[in-house]
């Protein structure tokens, strides 16, 4: 992959949700498929996952979210990439969201949404074709 | 090709003939079951994990299942809820009512229960972190309805270490939670004998993908880990251990599953005995509640969920359980509507009246497969926990050891689905792409601003110059060695909010910030 350039990617628990095992298991996946991933932990603010983002220099911020709190979390969190004209950033959303947000997220910038069951390496496919890697 | 179960104990062809121990259901160690006629006397507890939105639509709920034959009540709070915080509080929005019912202060929880005799109903809450407080506003719901407080029965989670580790819940560091925990079982044991202070729960360590082995292993560490706190406060552990009890998962493995249950008796039995020196046979039964395993449901073609159901919350029936959620079909997708919730209910009574398994106690005792399986998944667990014993609990948590594992397992799992050598129907096999969607529960997003507003109302009602005054008391009790049990008891009857005892509590203990992530 060093040739095609490196993926940064960070994983982020948003809001007081505390159901992990799915953003671990993507998070190890995409580093085993060669990617740089930073797990942000338990109870992210949207404010926090931008920071940590920038800081990190990712180029994609996978969420993780399990308690139907997404679609107020995730707008904040699109808003605020947005207002600091973070464009570089794919955000992609992975948990327990119902077919009728799904639009409802993509139509505010979210480049796909996965459901129980995605196999992994959907989810690495995804992310290889979908997000720009930094050369 | 060789077989294994989900724990990957390698499964013989046929299992030879073998000299199995000779128990019985109601005598020590209690492989059997804990009573002697099972479920002849009485059937398992019915009892549905329900809540959402505000008070008023938890207990219609409530109500539904209630006269649809359910026997005990369970209840879900939503995450600000189980986080401490009230439903104003910044870090609330978009979460109040979502997964579980938003409770702010004792006046929710009177509407929660309204129509509801809490003498003669059993009720079941999932709460941890702040447990002491969601516990006194349900005795003052008690107080305040003209109900002997001190009959009252049922049980909290209560089970702070499965939370650093599986769950997420946590608000205090370990050491202060430990505190709130063996203060809870010492005020109990005088007050509400009959409260189950306690479930020590397997259930979601499971659910964050471990193997049955590795649930076993870690909820009797934990259990031990909270029998050695109350010893050294002081506390008799003929008393506060009847009062103990357990929550484990019912998942796909059938067999595997009934072995656990039975595997996990007789180890509780032993060590309250032999470790422990407990004499009151009560304090050496491991009573639990089981449910079946939320994470085995699926998003493709949910009907299918009412199969896996089935078998989930039989083995849990075969394994001699005490009290049954069963989950419905839809729970991959949103939490349960009316209709789903039914299904899920009646599954039960299916198995209770119509299917005889029932009848007699332990029917798969003697079983050469499930004797030799029982033995196994105690024989592995045991060395489990020796493993965890030689670090500590507390620092096996601390340094994420235990987590490590249980993330090893999920990860291992995932990748055998991946690569179809576990199979789950609908999701990498029998696939197909016409399911219906069915229709699911909502939670609008009005609910939040009626609950800022109940709670305005609440504070604009009550005298402040009381909740000001038991608040102060409360930081001074709570930096002594002092029980803060009743001085929370009368923050609650001041009508004092969740957040702001917890509050309290956090400038006293601080909170807890992991230190490791994986």
């Amino acid at each position: 992959m060093s040739n095609e350039g490196i993926y940064r990617v960070v994983i982020a628990k948003i809001g007081l949700d505390g159901h992990d095992r799915g953003a671990k298991v993507v998070a190890r996946a995409l580093r085993d498929a060669g990617m740089e991933v930073i797990y942000t932990g338990l109870h992210q603010t949207p404010e926090n996952i931008v920071e940590i983002a920038l800081q990190e220099d990712a180029n994609a911020i996978g969420i993780s979210i399990l308690s139907g709190a997404h679609n107020f979390l995730v707008k904040k969190l699109m808003k605020l990439l947005k207002k600091r004209n973070i464009d570089d950033v794919k955000v992609f959303v992975g948990g327990i969201i119902p077919d009728a947000d799904i639009g409802v997220l993509e139509e505010l910038g979210v480049i796909g949404v996965f459901g129980p069951g995605t196999p992994l390496d959907e989810i690495v496919l995804f992310v290889k074709e979908n997000v720009e890697p930094v050369i | 090709m060789d077989k294994r179960t989900l724990s990957n104990i390698e499964v013989p062809v046929y299992k030879e003939k073998f000299d199995i121990e000779d128990s019985q259901p109601g005598k020590y160690p209690f492989t059997r079951g804990v009573y002697s006629t099972m479920y002849r006397g009485r059937y398992w507890t019915m009892r549905q994990y329900s809540g959402f939105s505000t008070a008023k639509e938890t207990n219609e709920r409530f109500l539904l299942l209630l006269n649809k034959g359910q026997t005990g009540l369970s209840c879900a709070f939503d995450l600000p809820t189980q986080m401490g915080y009230d439903s104003d509080d910044e870090i609330a929005q978009g979460e109040v009512g979502k997964v579980g019912v938003a409770i702010d202060t004792v006046e929710d929880m009177k509407i929660l229960f309204d129509g509801i005799d809490l003498s003669k109903v059993s009720t079941s809450m999932t709460i941890n972190a702040p447990a002491m407080v969601l516990l006194a506003m349900y005795i003052v719901v008690a107080e305040e309805s003209g109900v002997d407080a001190s009959q009252i029965r049922g049980t909290i989670q209560n089970d702070i270490l499965k939370e650093y580790i599986a769950r997420g819940t946590y608000i205090y560091p370990p050491k202060q939670s430990m505190r709130l925990i063996t203060d809870i079982f010492e005020y109990c044991a005088e007050n509400y004998k009959k409260f189950n202070t306690i479930s020590i729960s397997g259930y979601h360590i499971r659910e964050a993908g471990s193997t049955a082995v590795q649930e076993l292993a870690f909820t009797l560490t934990n259990a031990r880990e909270y029998v050695r706190a109350a010893l050294s406060k002081g506390l008799d552990i003929d008393v506060f251990a009847k009062r103990l009890s357990f929550f484990f998962n019912a998942h796909n493995d059938f067999f595997e599953e009934i072995a656990k249950f039975r595997a996990a008796r007789r180890m509780w039995a032993r060590m309250m005995k032999d470790e422990f020196g407990a004499k009151d046979e009560k304090s050496m039964m491991l009573r639990f509640h089981a449910q079946t395993a939320g994470s085995s449901l699926t998003a493709q073609q949910p009907e299918n969920n009412i199969v896996r159901v089935t078998l989930q919350a039989l083995a849990a029936v075969l394994g001699g359980t005490q009290s049954l959620h069963t989950n419905s079909k839809d729970e991959a997708l949103a939490l349960p509507t009316n209709a789903s919730v039914t299904t899920a209910l009646r599954t039960q009574q299916v198995i209770a009246h119509e299917s005889g398994v029932a009848n007699t106690a332990d029917p798969l005792g003697g079983s050469y497969y499930v004797e030799w399986l029982t033995d196994e998944l105690e024989k592995q667990a045991k060395s489990l926990i020796n493993e965890v014993e030689e670090i500590g609990v507390l620092d096996a948590i601390a340094s994420g050891v235990i987590q490590t594992k249980i993330h090893e397992s999920a990860y291992e799992h995932e990748k055998l689905l991946n690569q179809k050598e576990r199979i789950i129907v609908g999701v990498n096999d029998f696939v197909q792409e016409d399911t219906e969607v069915p229709e699911l529960m909502k939670v609008p997003d009005s609910v939040s601003q009626d609950q800022i507003n109940n709670l305005k109302k609440v504070k604009s009602e009550r005298d402040q110059e009381k909740v000001d005054k038991v608040l102060s008391k409360l930081k001074e009790i709570a930096s002594t060695d002092n029980n803060i049990f009743p001085v929370v008891l009368d923050a609650v009857r001041a009508r004092a909010s969740l957040g702001e005892i917890s509050n309290t509590l956090r400038d006293v203990f601080g909170v807890y910030r992991p230190s490791f992530t994986i």
